[in-house]
Protein backbone atom coordinates (compact mmCIF):
# COMPACT_ATOMS: atom_id res chain seq x y z
CA UNK A 1 0.00 0.00 0.00
CA UNK A 2 1.74 3.24 -1.17
CA UNK A 3 1.84 6.96 0.87
CA UNK A 4 -0.96 8.30 -0.95
CA UNK A 5 -3.48 5.79 -0.83
CA UNK A 6 -2.87 5.83 3.24
CA UNK A 7 -2.91 9.66 3.44
CA UNK A 8 -6.20 9.53 1.02
CA UNK A 9 -7.64 6.43 3.13
CA UNK A 10 -6.66 8.78 6.31
CA UNK A 11 -8.40 12.19 4.82
CA UNK A 12 -11.92 9.83 4.38
CA UNK A 13 -11.59 8.39 8.13
CA UNK A 14 -11.15 12.22 9.32
CA UNK A 15 -14.22 13.12 7.12
CA UNK A 16 -16.40 9.94 9.02
CA UNK A 17 -15.20 10.85 12.52
CA UNK A 18 -16.19 14.30 11.69
CA UNK A 19 -19.02 13.21 10.54
CA UNK A 20 -19.88 10.45 13.19
CA UNK A 21 -19.08 12.78 16.34
CA UNK A 22 -21.41 15.69 15.60
CA UNK A 23 -24.35 13.03 14.90
CA UNK A 24 -23.21 11.49 18.38
CA UNK A 25 -23.30 14.50 19.90
CA UNK A 26 -26.73 15.59 18.26
CA UNK A 27 -28.27 12.18 19.11
CA UNK A 28 -26.71 11.86 22.66
CA UNK A 29 -27.60 15.46 23.89
CA UNK A 30 -30.72 16.25 21.89
CA UNK A 31 -32.42 13.31 20.28
CA UNK A 32 -32.61 10.65 22.15
CA UNK A 33 -34.82 11.03 25.26
CA UNK A 34 -34.58 12.66 28.88
CA UNK A 35 -34.49 9.56 31.46
CA UNK A 36 -37.12 9.63 33.75
CA UNK A 37 -35.55 10.13 37.14
CA UNK A 38 -32.10 10.36 36.27
CA UNK A 39 -33.09 13.16 33.85
CA UNK A 40 -29.91 14.48 31.79
CA UNK A 41 -27.39 12.85 34.15
CA UNK A 42 -28.14 9.93 31.94
CA UNK A 43 -26.50 11.33 28.75
CA UNK A 44 -23.41 10.81 30.13
CA UNK A 45 -24.19 7.07 29.60
CA UNK A 46 -23.88 7.41 25.72
CA UNK A 47 -19.99 8.49 26.13
CA UNK A 48 -19.32 6.38 29.11
CA UNK A 49 -20.16 2.74 27.84
CA UNK A 50 -18.99 3.23 24.17
CA UNK A 51 -15.17 4.44 25.94
CA UNK A 52 -15.72 1.30 28.21
CA UNK A 53 -15.98 -0.79 24.57
CA UNK A 54 -13.59 0.76 22.67
CA UNK A 55 -10.84 0.93 25.27
CA UNK A 56 -11.15 -3.04 26.01
CA UNK A 57 -11.08 -3.15 22.28
CA UNK A 58 -7.99 -1.59 22.04
CA UNK A 59 -6.48 -3.45 24.87
CA UNK A 60 -7.77 -6.87 22.45
CA UNK A 61 -5.16 -5.39 19.89
CA UNK A 62 -2.66 -4.74 22.12
CA UNK A 63 -2.86 -8.43 23.51
CA UNK A 64 -3.06 -10.35 19.64
CA UNK A 65 0.00 -7.60 18.46
CA UNK A 66 1.65 -8.13 21.11
CA UNK A 67 1.47 -12.25 20.82
CA UNK A 68 2.15 -11.67 17.01
CA UNK A 69 5.21 -9.32 17.56
CA UNK A 70 7.02 -12.28 19.65
CA UNK A 71 5.91 -15.25 17.01
CA UNK A 72 7.02 -13.20 14.11
CA UNK A 73 9.74 -10.17 15.58
CA UNK A 74 8.40 -7.96 12.81
CA UNK A 75 8.73 -4.37 13.93
CA UNK A 76 5.19 -3.33 12.87
CA UNK A 77 3.61 -5.67 15.38
CA UNK A 78 5.21 -3.94 17.91
CA UNK A 79 4.38 -0.61 16.65
CA UNK A 80 0.45 -1.47 16.44
CA UNK A 81 1.05 -2.86 20.11
CA UNK A 82 2.69 0.25 21.90
CA UNK A 83 -0.36 2.25 19.72
CA UNK A 84 -3.08 0.32 21.09
CA UNK A 85 -1.77 0.02 24.56
CA UNK A 86 -2.08 3.92 24.53
CA UNK A 87 -5.41 4.72 22.85
CA UNK A 88 -6.70 1.97 25.23
CA UNK A 89 -5.15 4.30 27.87
CA UNK A 90 -6.95 7.50 26.85
CA UNK A 91 -10.26 6.03 26.49
CA UNK A 92 -9.89 4.13 29.98
CA UNK A 93 -9.33 7.26 31.30
CA UNK A 94 -12.44 8.82 29.58
CA UNK A 95 -14.48 5.87 31.49
CA UNK A 96 -12.55 6.77 34.64
CA UNK A 97 -13.25 10.06 34.42
CA UNK A 98 -17.06 10.06 33.24
CA UNK A 99 -17.76 7.22 35.88
CA UNK A 100 -17.40 9.29 38.60
CA UNK A 101 -19.14 12.30 37.53
CA UNK A 102 -21.99 9.91 37.11
CA UNK A 103 -21.76 8.55 40.62
CA UNK A 104 -21.65 11.69 42.28
CA UNK A 105 -25.26 12.97 41.42
CA UNK A 106 -26.52 9.38 41.18
CA UNK A 107 -24.90 6.86 44.14
CA UNK A 108 -24.19 9.92 46.30
CA UNK A 109 -20.90 9.02 45.64
CA UNK A 110 -17.68 9.27 43.69
CA UNK A 111 -16.17 6.01 43.72
CA UNK A 112 -16.97 2.78 45.47
CA UNK A 113 -14.71 -0.54 45.47
CA UNK A 114 -17.08 -2.41 43.26
CA UNK A 115 -16.08 -5.23 40.38
CA UNK A 116 -16.56 -3.09 37.51
CA UNK A 117 -15.00 -0.24 39.05
CA UNK A 118 -11.90 -2.26 40.63
CA UNK A 119 -11.24 -4.42 37.60
CA UNK A 120 -11.35 -0.72 35.14
CA UNK A 121 -9.18 0.88 37.81
CA UNK A 122 -6.47 -2.21 37.66
CA UNK A 123 -7.40 -2.69 33.86
CA UNK A 124 -6.12 1.18 33.52
CA UNK A 125 -3.45 0.28 35.57
CA UNK A 126 -1.74 -2.36 34.08
CA UNK A 127 -1.61 -0.46 31.12
CA UNK A 128 -0.07 2.13 31.91
CA UNK A 129 2.34 0.19 33.52
CA UNK A 130 2.80 -0.93 30.04
CA UNK A 131 3.36 2.69 28.81
CA UNK A 132 5.77 3.09 31.57
CA UNK A 133 7.97 -0.06 31.06
CA UNK A 134 8.46 1.27 27.40
CA UNK A 135 9.52 4.27 28.65
CA UNK A 136 12.30 2.87 30.27
CA UNK A 137 14.02 0.45 28.09
CA UNK A 138 15.96 2.32 25.58
CA UNK A 139 16.87 -0.64 22.66
CA UNK A 140 13.78 -0.69 20.72
CA UNK A 141 13.98 -4.96 19.25
CA UNK A 142 14.52 -5.35 23.70
CA UNK A 143 11.44 -2.98 24.38
CA UNK A 144 9.76 -4.28 21.66
CA UNK A 145 10.39 -7.73 23.60
CA UNK A 146 10.03 -7.01 27.12
CA UNK A 147 6.29 -4.89 26.59
CA UNK A 148 4.68 -8.09 24.31
CA UNK A 149 5.33 -10.06 27.63
CA UNK A 150 3.77 -7.87 29.59
CA UNK A 151 0.78 -6.99 27.32
CA UNK A 152 0.35 -10.87 27.27
CA UNK A 153 0.53 -10.60 30.96
CA UNK A 154 -1.95 -7.89 31.38
CA UNK A 155 -4.95 -8.91 29.37
CA UNK A 156 -5.27 -12.16 31.07
CA UNK A 157 -4.41 -10.78 34.54
CA UNK A 158 -7.53 -8.22 33.50
CA UNK A 159 -10.24 -11.59 33.53
CA UNK A 160 -8.36 -12.83 36.93
CA UNK A 161 -9.39 -9.37 38.47
CA UNK A 162 -12.87 -8.97 37.46
CA UNK A 163 -13.18 -13.25 38.35
CA UNK A 164 -11.63 -12.60 41.78
CA UNK A 165 -13.76 -9.83 43.06
CA UNK A 166 -17.15 -11.70 41.29
CA UNK A 167 -18.65 -12.04 44.77
CA UNK A 168 -18.86 -8.77 45.75
CA UNK A 169 -22.29 -7.08 45.32
CA UNK A 170 -21.89 -4.64 42.73
CA UNK A 171 -23.38 -1.46 42.94
CA UNK A 172 -23.02 -0.72 38.85
CA UNK A 173 -25.59 -0.96 36.54
CA UNK A 174 -25.99 -4.27 34.56
CA UNK A 175 -25.22 -4.34 30.82
CA UNK A 176 -28.12 -2.65 29.64
CA UNK A 177 -28.08 -4.37 26.15
CA UNK A 178 -27.85 -7.65 27.31
CA UNK A 179 -30.69 -7.21 29.98
CA UNK A 180 -33.05 -5.32 27.92
CA UNK A 181 -32.86 -1.94 30.16
CA UNK A 182 -31.86 0.16 27.67
CA UNK A 183 -35.70 1.80 26.42
CA UNK A 184 -35.70 1.17 22.40
CA UNK A 185 -35.76 4.72 22.17
CA UNK A 186 -32.25 5.38 23.45
CA UNK A 187 -30.64 3.10 21.33
CA UNK A 188 -30.29 4.80 18.41
CA UNK A 189 -28.28 7.29 19.89
CA UNK A 190 -25.98 4.11 21.47
CA UNK A 191 -25.55 3.07 18.58
CA UNK A 192 -24.68 6.28 16.50
CA UNK A 193 -22.15 6.87 19.80
CA UNK A 194 -20.63 3.66 19.99
CA UNK A 195 -20.11 3.43 15.86
CA UNK A 196 -17.97 7.09 16.17
CA UNK A 197 -15.95 5.97 19.07
CA UNK A 198 -14.69 2.85 17.02
CA UNK A 199 -14.17 5.27 13.95
CA UNK A 200 -11.85 7.23 16.77
CA UNK A 201 -10.25 4.09 17.41
CA UNK A 202 -9.51 3.41 14.56
CA UNK A 203 -8.31 6.68 13.29
CA UNK A 204 -6.45 7.01 16.80
CA UNK A 205 -4.71 3.92 15.87
CA UNK A 206 -3.73 4.62 12.61
CA UNK A 207 -2.44 7.90 13.18
CA UNK A 208 -0.45 6.79 16.25
CA UNK A 209 1.07 3.84 14.11
CA UNK A 210 2.64 5.86 11.14
CA UNK A 211 3.93 8.50 13.97
CA UNK A 212 5.67 5.45 15.91
CA UNK A 213 7.31 3.75 11.79
CA UNK A 214 8.34 7.40 11.27
CA UNK A 215 9.64 8.44 14.83
CA UNK A 216 11.81 5.00 14.47
CA UNK A 217 12.58 5.54 10.87
CA UNK A 218 14.10 8.75 12.07
CA UNK A 219 15.81 7.35 14.73
CA UNK A 220 17.63 4.91 12.87
CA UNK A 221 18.35 7.76 10.27
CA UNK A 222 19.95 9.95 12.86
CA UNK A 223 21.56 6.50 14.40
CA UNK A 224 23.32 6.12 10.26
CA UNK A 225 24.66 9.85 10.53
CA UNK A 226 26.50 10.02 13.59
CA UNK B 1 13.25 -31.49 36.82
CA UNK B 2 17.10 -32.24 38.30
CA UNK B 3 18.06 -28.77 36.52
CA UNK B 4 15.58 -26.74 38.46
CA UNK B 5 16.86 -27.69 41.50
CA UNK B 6 19.86 -27.11 40.31
CA UNK B 7 19.07 -23.32 40.19
CA UNK B 8 16.96 -23.58 43.08
CA UNK B 9 19.95 -24.84 45.44
CA UNK B 10 22.57 -22.31 43.50
CA UNK B 11 20.11 -19.58 44.96
CA UNK B 12 19.31 -21.42 48.62
CA UNK B 13 23.24 -21.49 49.02
CA UNK B 14 24.07 -18.53 48.30
CA UNK B 15 20.76 -16.69 50.28
CA UNK B 16 22.38 -18.92 53.42
CA UNK B 17 25.47 -18.20 52.87
CA UNK B 18 25.04 -14.32 52.71
CA UNK B 19 21.81 -13.60 54.36
CA UNK B 20 21.09 -10.78 52.36
CA UNK B 21 17.89 -10.53 51.63
CA UNK B 22 16.62 -12.39 54.21
CA UNK B 23 17.59 -10.19 56.65
CA UNK B 24 15.60 -7.21 54.97
CA UNK B 25 12.72 -9.02 54.17
CA UNK B 26 12.43 -9.88 57.48
CA UNK B 27 13.21 -6.76 58.86
CA UNK B 28 10.99 -5.03 56.45
CA UNK B 29 8.09 -7.24 56.96
CA UNK B 30 7.89 -6.50 60.09
CA UNK B 31 8.52 -2.54 59.89
CA UNK B 32 5.53 -2.98 57.95
CA UNK B 33 3.52 -4.30 60.35
CA UNK B 34 4.40 -1.77 62.79
CA UNK B 35 3.57 1.29 60.50
CA UNK B 36 0.31 -0.21 59.57
CA UNK B 37 -0.39 -0.72 63.70
CA UNK B 38 -0.11 3.04 63.98
CA UNK B 39 -1.77 4.15 60.73
CA UNK B 40 -4.75 2.46 61.66
CA UNK B 41 -4.99 3.63 65.23
CA UNK B 42 -5.17 0.81 68.16
CA UNK B 43 -7.48 -2.31 67.16
CA UNK B 44 -10.04 -3.75 68.94
CA UNK B 45 -11.07 -7.71 68.39
CA UNK B 46 -13.68 -6.79 65.68
CA UNK B 47 -11.06 -5.73 62.99
CA UNK B 48 -9.81 -9.08 62.58
CA UNK B 49 -10.25 -8.90 59.37
CA UNK B 50 -8.17 -5.93 58.86
CA UNK B 51 -5.33 -7.92 60.61
CA UNK B 52 -5.56 -10.06 57.02
CA UNK B 53 -4.67 -6.96 54.77
CA UNK B 54 -2.20 -5.78 57.07
CA UNK B 55 -0.36 -9.23 56.69
CA UNK B 56 -0.23 -9.23 53.26
CA UNK B 57 0.49 -5.93 52.74
CA UNK B 58 3.53 -7.08 55.03
CA UNK B 59 4.14 -10.36 52.94
CA UNK B 60 3.87 -8.64 49.44
CA UNK B 61 6.12 -5.04 50.35
CA UNK B 62 8.54 -7.63 51.73
CA UNK B 63 8.49 -9.90 48.78
CA UNK B 64 9.03 -7.50 46.71
CA UNK B 65 11.99 -6.45 48.27
CA UNK B 66 13.07 -10.59 48.18
CA UNK B 67 12.08 -10.66 44.36
CA UNK B 68 14.07 -7.64 43.42
CA UNK B 69 18.16 -8.49 44.91
CA UNK B 70 16.99 -12.17 42.99
CA UNK B 71 18.07 -10.41 39.81
CA UNK B 72 20.33 -7.18 41.21
CA UNK B 73 22.64 -9.98 42.63
CA UNK B 74 23.07 -11.71 39.69
CA UNK B 75 23.63 -8.90 37.19
CA UNK B 76 26.34 -7.40 39.94
CA UNK B 77 28.96 -9.89 39.12
CA UNK B 78 28.30 -11.41 35.39
CA UNK B 79 26.69 -14.14 37.02
CA UNK B 80 23.13 -13.52 34.79
CA UNK B 81 26.00 -13.92 31.74
CA UNK B 82 27.26 -17.48 33.17
CA UNK B 83 23.66 -18.66 33.42
CA UNK B 84 22.93 -17.57 29.98
CA UNK B 85 25.28 -19.47 28.81
CA UNK B 86 24.20 -23.02 30.24
CA UNK B 87 22.74 -24.85 28.19
CA UNK B 88 19.25 -25.10 29.53
CA UNK B 89 15.95 -24.28 28.54
CA UNK B 90 14.98 -20.12 29.50
CA UNK B 91 11.92 -21.88 31.20
CA UNK B 92 14.01 -23.91 33.44
CA UNK B 93 15.57 -20.72 34.73
CA UNK B 94 12.50 -19.39 35.57
CA UNK B 95 11.01 -21.94 37.43
CA UNK B 96 14.19 -22.59 39.54
CA UNK B 97 14.01 -18.76 40.49
CA UNK B 98 10.60 -18.84 40.82
CA UNK B 99 10.84 -21.89 43.80
CA UNK B 100 13.47 -19.94 45.18
CA UNK B 101 11.81 -17.15 45.31
CA UNK B 102 8.94 -18.50 47.45
CA UNK B 103 11.05 -20.64 49.62
CA UNK B 104 12.31 -17.15 51.06
CA UNK B 105 9.51 -15.77 51.05
CA UNK B 106 7.71 -18.79 53.32
CA UNK B 107 10.76 -18.06 55.15
CA UNK B 108 10.19 -14.65 56.23
CA UNK B 109 6.46 -15.29 56.55
CA UNK B 110 6.56 -17.51 59.16
CA UNK B 111 8.85 -14.88 61.28
CA UNK B 112 6.34 -12.29 60.27
CA UNK B 113 3.07 -14.39 61.27
CA UNK B 114 4.64 -14.98 64.56
CA UNK B 115 5.44 -11.15 65.08
CA UNK B 116 1.64 -10.45 64.13
CA UNK B 117 0.28 -13.03 66.49
CA UNK B 118 2.24 -11.27 69.01
CA UNK B 119 1.48 -8.09 67.77
CA UNK B 120 -2.42 -8.03 67.40
CA UNK B 121 -3.03 -11.21 70.00
CA UNK B 122 -3.91 -13.78 67.25
CA UNK B 123 -5.09 -16.90 68.66
CA UNK B 124 -4.81 -19.32 65.78
CA UNK B 125 -3.20 -22.57 66.82
CA UNK B 126 -5.35 -24.71 65.39
CA UNK B 127 -5.31 -23.06 62.41
CA UNK B 128 -2.26 -23.70 61.62
CA UNK B 129 -2.26 -25.96 58.90
CA UNK B 130 -4.82 -23.82 57.09
CA UNK B 131 -3.32 -20.50 57.23
CA UNK B 132 0.19 -22.67 55.86
CA UNK B 133 -2.04 -23.94 52.92
CA UNK B 134 -3.16 -20.33 52.00
CA UNK B 135 0.30 -18.82 52.80
CA UNK B 136 1.85 -21.19 49.90
CA UNK B 137 -0.63 -21.13 47.23
CA UNK B 138 -0.70 -16.59 47.45
CA UNK B 139 3.07 -16.62 47.87
CA UNK B 140 3.22 -19.06 44.69
CA UNK B 141 0.96 -16.92 42.66
CA UNK B 142 3.12 -14.30 44.36
CA UNK B 143 6.39 -15.19 42.74
CA UNK B 144 4.61 -16.63 39.85
CA UNK B 145 4.58 -13.05 38.14
CA UNK B 146 6.64 -11.44 40.57
CA UNK B 147 10.44 -13.34 39.29
CA UNK B 148 8.92 -12.62 35.49
CA UNK B 149 8.17 -8.93 35.99
CA UNK B 150 11.33 -9.18 38.45
CA UNK B 151 13.00 -10.08 35.23
CA UNK B 152 11.83 -7.08 32.87
CA UNK B 153 12.27 -4.36 35.57
CA UNK B 154 16.38 -4.87 36.37
CA UNK B 155 16.64 -4.69 32.65
CA UNK B 156 15.28 -1.11 32.34
CA UNK B 157 16.83 2.20 32.87
CA UNK B 158 14.69 2.60 37.17
CA UNK B 159 16.19 -1.05 37.54
CA UNK B 160 14.55 -2.43 41.07
CA UNK B 161 12.43 1.00 41.53
CA UNK B 162 10.18 -0.29 38.63
CA UNK B 163 8.98 -3.37 39.82
CA UNK B 164 6.53 -2.36 42.45
CA UNK B 165 5.06 -0.21 39.69
CA UNK B 166 4.26 -2.82 37.86
CA UNK B 167 4.30 -6.04 39.84
CA UNK B 168 1.28 -4.51 42.11
CA UNK B 169 -1.32 -4.41 39.62
CA UNK B 170 -0.11 -7.30 38.20
CA UNK B 171 -0.51 -9.57 41.30
CA UNK B 172 -3.67 -7.75 42.70
CA UNK B 173 -6.07 -10.87 42.48
CA UNK B 174 -3.89 -12.62 43.85
CA UNK B 175 -3.64 -10.29 46.65
CA UNK B 176 -7.41 -9.94 47.14
CA UNK B 177 -7.83 -14.52 47.37
CA UNK B 178 -5.30 -14.14 49.88
CA UNK B 179 -6.21 -11.58 51.82
CA UNK B 180 -9.94 -12.84 51.84
CA UNK B 181 -8.67 -16.24 52.63
CA UNK B 182 -6.67 -15.30 55.10
CA UNK B 183 -9.89 -13.34 56.86
CA UNK B 184 -11.94 -16.08 56.38
CA UNK B 185 -9.37 -18.42 58.68
CA UNK B 186 -9.21 -15.79 61.22
CA UNK B 187 -12.82 -14.95 61.67
CA UNK B 188 -13.13 -18.31 62.56
CA UNK B 189 -15.66 -18.77 59.66
CA UNK B 190 -16.51 -21.89 57.75
CA UNK B 191 -13.94 -23.33 55.89
CA UNK B 192 -15.78 -23.93 53.00
CA UNK B 193 -16.13 -21.00 51.81
CA UNK B 194 -11.99 -21.29 51.66
CA UNK B 195 -12.47 -23.02 48.19
CA UNK B 196 -13.45 -20.21 45.87
CA UNK B 197 -9.92 -17.93 46.89
CA UNK B 198 -7.97 -21.19 47.17
CA UNK B 199 -9.15 -21.80 43.46
CA UNK B 200 -8.59 -18.64 42.31
CA UNK B 201 -4.98 -18.47 43.46
CA UNK B 202 -3.93 -22.03 41.90
CA UNK B 203 -5.48 -20.64 39.00
CA UNK B 204 -3.81 -17.69 38.80
CA UNK B 205 -0.37 -19.63 39.68
CA UNK B 206 -0.85 -22.06 36.95
CA UNK B 207 -2.05 -19.57 34.37
CA UNK B 208 0.94 -17.12 35.17
CA UNK B 209 4.00 -20.04 35.61
CA UNK B 210 3.04 -21.18 32.43
CA UNK B 211 3.03 -17.79 30.52
CA UNK B 212 6.36 -17.37 32.71
CA UNK B 213 8.19 -20.43 31.68
CA UNK B 214 7.33 -19.85 27.74
CA UNK B 215 8.12 -16.17 27.74
CA UNK B 216 11.05 -16.09 30.01
CA UNK B 217 13.40 -16.45 27.30
CA UNK B 218 12.35 -12.81 25.96
CA UNK B 219 12.51 -10.96 28.89
CA UNK B 220 16.58 -11.55 29.63
CA UNK B 221 19.24 -9.87 27.93
CA UNK B 222 21.64 -11.71 25.93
Amino acid sequence: MNDKFQSRLDAVLGIFLLLGMLAALYMALIEAPREKTMGDLQRIFYFHVPAGITGIAAFAVNFLSSVMYLLRKNRRWDHLAFSSAETGVLFFGMVLVTGPLWAKPAWYVWWTWSPRLTSALVLFLLYAAYLLIRNYIEDPERRARVAAVFGIVAFLDAPIVWFSIRWWRDLHPSPMLETGGLSPAMRPAFYVCLAAFQILLIYLLRRRYFLESMREEAEMLERRIA
Amino acid sequence: MGKIWAIFRKDLLIELRTKDSLNAMLFFGVVVLVVFNFALGSMHESMRSAVAGILWAAFAFSGTLGLNRMFVAEKENGCLQGLLMVPVDRGVLYLGKMLAAAVFMLASEAVIFVCCIVFFNLSVWGEIPWLALVFLTGTLGFTAVGTLLSAIAVNTKLREVLLPLILFPAVLPILINAVEATAIILNASDHASLRLPLTVMSVFTIVFATIGWLLFEHVLED
